[in-house]
């Protein structure tokens, strides 16, 4: 491995806010797996308040009245238990967030079953459809693993690692803008992020078998892209699912 | 670095009760930190009435989310000033054009002008001692350090400034901050 392929090159550059959208997202990806980056990253956030700290700036007074006026309407958040990394304002592609659902989810829910039951009977009415798809779906090693998405749909990813293939499905999921569609991402410790396959408008009521290799791949995304997909996600994600048990 | 003391300690103690919705503790945390934000935001936007919308902003912003913060992952410093280089960098990144930053890198380069040790007047202790840090570092690790910190370039940007290879610029950048970190934990 070169230092260019090892994820924790990017580390300084993360914490410096220097990297492009998309590496941004993947190396958060990385981050969740990843206790040692956590802890050098929380050490390189005190180096880089104090270059901050070194300069400071009066603030005019109306600026004080008006912040201070200012937020006696505004509502604050409660924290997420256990929270976020501090200081990032999104969730982007982070599996320390899908971690954190799943942990809270604890396990297979109701829904969990029930949307197992959905997506392998709706998969198995899609005759005609993929063989791949159906055999994926009795095979006898499958996995569920499921998620709420950011606009309140549902997710479920049915997961064989022996045959090395998934399949995505969703509830309620809204139609996208004219010119968009979903797209699916595998998600790798090492931070990659590798193109899963575009989900239409038409057929996102519809499992999808996800293209490509599964591999090692530890999560699944979902995100709104430009109708000729992306190689890399342009877009918050909607949503992550984590593939691992 | 738990147990922080002194000014620390109160301006933790400050944000902690202004998460729970108390706007005293929170004029408290605004008199503490919006003078380095201002200054943060000014040093990368370069325009005062633009910081002060950035200020603004992420005072507010610090209002909204106190509540997130959690002393056992840094200090109440570092959360607020993670926050307000984000802000900061979001807003110069919209508003000016990466080749145009890039440019004003490259033709400031020559002059040193970004070798912030050189812009130092006088300052107390504390910036003092992250300045002599910073003139610790060898050139080539100081100045994408500061491309990227106060003038919010992407490591791509840095090194297509400097005409050097994308890979070399992230390790150098690392390199740097463990660097720094050293010298400001051994100055402690």
């Amino acid at each position: 491995m070169t230092a260019e392929d090892d994820p924790h090159e990017a580390i300084a550059a993360y914490v410096l806010n220097a990297l492009p959208p998309a590496e941004e997202a993947a190396f958060e990806n990385h981050l969740a797996g990843c206790s040692t980056c956590t802890e050098e990253i929380t050490a390189f956030r005190e180096v880089v308040a104090e270059l901050a700290a070194a300069q400071s700036a009066p603030v005019p007074q109306h600026i004080r009245t008006t912040t201070l006026k200012a937020i006696t309407h505004i509502h604050q958040e409660s924290a997420p238990r256990p929270p976020r990394t501090a200081g990032r304002r999104r969730p982007a592609l982070v599996l320390a967030a899908s971690i954190t659902a799943a942990a809270l989810l604890a396990g297979t829910t109701a829904w969990q079953y029930t949307e197992a039951e959905h997506a392998r009977t709706q998969a198995a009415q899609a005759r005609g459809s993929s063989q791949a798809l159906t055999d994926l779906l009795v095979a006898p090693d499958v996995t569920v693993h499921t998620a709420k998405l950011t606009d309140g749909a549902r997710a479920a990813v049915t997961v064989s690692r022996g045959q090395g293939k998934a399949v995505f499905a969703a509830q309620g999921l809204p139609a996208p803008d004219e010119g968009k569609t979903y797209e699916l991402w595998y998600a790798f410790t090492t931070g990659d992020l590798h193109p899963a396959g575009l989900v239409s408008g038409d057929a996102r009521h519809a499992p999808h078998l996800l293209k490509g290799p599964l591999n090692k791949a530890v999560a699944v995304g979902i995100t709104l892209e430009p109708a000729s997909g992306s190689k890399q996600p342009t877009s918050k994600p909607l949503g992550i699912i984590p593939i691992t048990l | 670095m738990l147990h922080r003391s002194g000014p620390e300690a109160r301006a933790e103690d400050l944000l902690a009760r202004a998460g729970r919705g108390d706007k005293d503790a929170f004029a408290g945390v605004f008199d503490i930190f919006s003078p380095v934000v201002m200054g943060l935001a000014c040093r990368i936007l370069r325009d005062p009435a633009q910081a002060e919308e950035v200020t603004q902003d992420v005072m507010i912003e610090i209002w909204r989310t106190a509540d997130r913060y959690v002393p056992e992952r840094g200090s109440a410093k570092a959360w607020v000033l993670t926050l307000a280089h984000r802000r900061a960098v979001d807003r110069v990144r919209a508003a000016q054009a990466g080749m145009e930053r890039e440019q004003r890198a490259r033709t400031l380069l020559p002059e040193g002008a970004f070798d912030v040790v050189a812009e130092v007047v006088e300052h107390h202790d504390e910036q003092r001692r992250v300045y002599r840090c910073l003139a610790s570092l060898s050139r080539s690790q100081r100045v994408p350090l500061v491309l990227a910190y106060y003038q919010g370039l992407t490591y791509l940007e840095v090194a297509h400034a400097l005409s050097a290879p994308v890979g070399t610029v992230k390790s150098r950048m690392r390199a740097a901050l463990r660097q720094l970190r050293a010298c400001m934990e051994a100055g402690r």
